[in-house]
């Protein structure tokens, strides 16, 4: 597949990881936290890992849309699905993170609830208007890189007068989570998680562009090197990471130039700014509440805003005590770490949000990686 | 005087006319559609005497009989619909046993106001398929649902036929060190059905690789008598497949990425879609594993065959207490390959 292939090219991926063991210096172990769930996903299909030394070691971040969605959230779409006869539309992974009372919005489909699964937010404008008679609700979730589509449907519900169409936000923001990690007490005080620099997100920086990365490079004196998806581009990031570190460097670099520019894009930014604003504060799953990390309509298009209109309340609700979702996303452990995993959290019945999502940290070693954890004895 | 014509009976208008509940309701408009539809498309002696059974005799030896039911959504989509590939589903489950199939029955659940035409296209492209595959529907049974109790057309198929003395065809049969070989390009039916899906419509030139494997399972039969494990990958795809061979097995797998055939457009696909196409759907495809020493001729023999011809040996059987089937990345690096996780496709068959 062109200009596919060439960025999964088995041979230049060992050439990099020759290059990442020669340059890597023995004496000291590089911690690299990949920020996205992308990222992870690619770690563990492309089986990364085992081109690296040992002491050359990623960290999942909690950059998976799915796995920061607190329980709360899930809720209060299943009532808007249960309780008030609305037509949920959402992305897929959403349809399985667990919620209270044994529910998921599938869980509550089964139970007669019009939950329906979409590709695009334009999907659920065309279900609106195929529906008149009920309303219809987009259950929009995600970082930077879906929150531009979610602006062009609540703009283009206005342009059409479409009256039973809205959109639950939950929107979240990069740059508020990576500080609320960098600002933690296991990595500034206790120094319980070693963070040495981070590969930066693929999408989200598409449309943010590198420049809102410089203030952690310079505050934090971490490097970040912003990478695509596939997995030459993690190599390569990885291998840029070792080099500022050998160097002492703390910059941002920019290894997906093909894509990504300093300013970003400043017409997928201006159509946020025109809808959406910020909220002061959102509940993360595993990070708690954080100040400013998360968007809402605003109140020129209150009439396409779901929690307006259905005058939806938030209730906080806690995790499984025995899950270890919160660790694992802010980095303190690992999959491996939590009692559940693998026994009665698997991806058919995840306890927690890690375990649902392919690019969760949980079910990407689940289902690519687990063996690793076992001896396995050659034929 | 008029003269009462008691020969003519209206036919079924298959022209404009929609399933009604009379067509299920055991009278004679039940009786005409089954003589006019079923019983003319697939004209053989055993509907023609017209009980609620089929009689025949079979070969001495070992029978093998298997069912399966189709659901498939949209009922009509490039390379086939739903009448082809339940013929093909069942004679394939029944072939996988190494067994020549004899002989396949067909129930219809069928929804009021479902268009007559549509059910003929069907009816005539399943008694196509079984026609092409030397295998006649000797009994069959049709119920009719209200409407927006089914979807369209619903049909199970079950068929019996019979194994050859001396073959040995189980899932359990795996050992470390045999062959693993795919019979040509995966993904193909998964993605044909998809790109039709209401919400997902993209313009592709992949069709359904739907067929009947039974030819190429004879040839392979006769060429390696000892094969030890058949299976078609259909629904969960190859990577679904293997697993239950090794967890049926108690062994492990160790597959080579770069060695699975797949159609660039199948991974274009894929990759827009988020899917994996280990994963993706096959419906004329088949997964063999058979000794080392016999995997060679085993594959000239698939690959001599025209359902065979991209067949490939894409991985080994390895000591596993553990049964993982694991695969090595083209990237360089070794992962995974686990069973399906909830449902990559609803109604792909």
């Amino acid at each position: 597949m062109k200009y596919i292939d060439e960025f999964r090219d088995g041979d230049v991926a060992r050439g990099i990881a020759a290059r990442i063991r020669a340059e890597a210096q023995p004496e000291r172990r590089y911690s690299l936290m990949e920020f996205c769930g992308g990222h992870t996903h690619a770690i563990s299909r492309y089986g990364i890992k085992d081109l690296l030394p040992p002491n050359v070691e990623m960290i999942h971040g909690p950059g998976c849309p799915v796995c920061v969605l607190p329980i709360g959230r899930i809720d209060n779409a299943i009532a808007l699905g249960r309780d008030h006869g609305a037509i949920v539309c959402t992305y897929a992974d959403t349809m399985r993170v667990p919620a209270s009372d044994g529910l998921s919005l599938m869980k509550a489909k089964a139970r007669g609830a019009d939950i329906r699964m979409v590709y695009s937010a334009a999907d659920a404008i065309r279900i609106a208007q195929e529906n008149p008679a009920k309303p219809v609700v987009f259950f929009a979730i995600g970082f930077e890189t879906t929150t531009p589509p979610t602006a062009i449907v609540i703009r283009q519900a206005k342009a059409l007068g479409l009256t039973n169409f809205s959109v639950f936000c939950n929107h979240v923001l990069t740059p508020a989570a990576i500080t609320h990690i960098l600002e933690s007490p296991e990595v500034r005080e206790l120094g319980i998680v070693p963070l040495d620099g981070f590969i930066g997100p693929a999408h989200v920086s598409t449309v943010i562009g590198s420049q809102p990365y410089e203030y952690f490079a310079e505050e934090y004196q971490r490097p970040v090197v912003i990478a695509g998806f596939e997995p030459l581009d993690v190599m390569q990031a990885i291998l840029m990471l070792v080099r500022q570190l050998n160097d002492g460097r703390a910059e941002v670099e920019n290894e997906f130039t093909r894509a990504v520019t300093r300013q970003g894009n400043e017409k997928a930014k201006s159509l946020v700014a025109e809808v959406f604003e910020l909220r002061p504060s959102f509940e993360w799953r595993g990070l708690g509440e954080v100040p400013y990390s998360a968007l809402r309509i605003k109140p020129e298009y209150a009439e396409f805003d779901a929690e307006r209109r259905f005058g939806i309340t938030y209730r906080s609700v806690p995790d499984n005590k025995a899950c270890e979702c919160g660790a694992i996303l802010r980095g303190v452990k690992k999959p491996v770490d939590c009692k559940l995993f693998g026994t009665v959290c698997t991806p058919e019945n995840p306890m927690g949000s890690c375990m649902v999502s392919s690019e969760g940290a949980c079910a990407a070693h689940y289902s690519y990686g687990r063996f690793k954890d076992i001896e396995v004895r050659a034929a | 005087m008029t003269k009462v014509r008691s020969d003519y009976i209206r036919p079924v208008d298959f022209k404009n006319g929609r399933v009604d509940m009379t067509h299920g309701g055991g009278g004679r408009a039940m009786a005409q559609l089954i003589e006019e539809l079923f019983a003319r498309a697939f004209a053989n002696e055993w509907l023609a005497q017209g009980n609620d059974n089929a009689l025949f005799s079979v070969p001495g030896g070992r029978m093998v009989m298997a069912t399966d039911s189709h659901v498939v959504s949209p009922l009509e989509f490039p390379g086939g619909d739903i009448g082809c590939l339940a013929v093909h589903g069942t004679i394939n489950d029944v072939a996988m046993s190494g067994a020549h199939p004899l002989y396949l029955a067909a129930g219809f659940i069928l929804e009021e106001g479902f268009p007559l035409a549509s059910l003929k296209r069907i009816v005539e492209s399943m008694a196509a398929a079984a026609r092409d595959a030397g295998v006649p529907i000797v009994t069959g049974d049709t119920k009719v649902v209200e409407q927006g109790k089914g979807d369209g057309v619903f049909i199970t198929t079950t068929g019996i036929g019979v194994v050859p003395p001396g073959v040995e065809i189980s899932g359990d049969r795996a050992r470390p060190g045999d062959a693993v070989l795919v019979s040509g390009t995966i993904g193909d039916h998964g993605v044909a059905i998809m790109s039709l899906r209401e919400n997902l419509t993209f313009e592709t030139t992949i069709r359904s690789d739907t067929a009947a494997l039974h030819g190429l399972v004879a040839s392979m039969v006769a060429s390696v008598p000892t094969i030890r494990c058949l299976r078609d990958p259909t629904r969960g795809g190859l990577g679904t497949t293997l697993n239950e061979f090794a967890r049926q097995s108690g062994v492990g797998m160790l597959i080579h990425e770069a060695k699975i055939p797949v159609r660039a457009e199948v991974s274009a696909a894929c990759e827009f879609l988020g899917l994996d196409p280990l994963y993706v759907a096959n419906e004329g495809k088949l997964i063999a594993i058979c000794s080392p020493e016999d995997a060679p001729r085993l594959l000239d023999t698939m690959r001599a065959h025209p359902q065979g011809t991209d067949a490939a040996i894409i991985g080994e059987v390895v000591a596993d207490s553990h049964c993982f089937v694991q695969m090595e990345t083209s990237f360089g690096g070794r992962r995974v390959v686990d069973w399906l996780t909830g449902e990559q496709l609803p109604r792909i068959c």
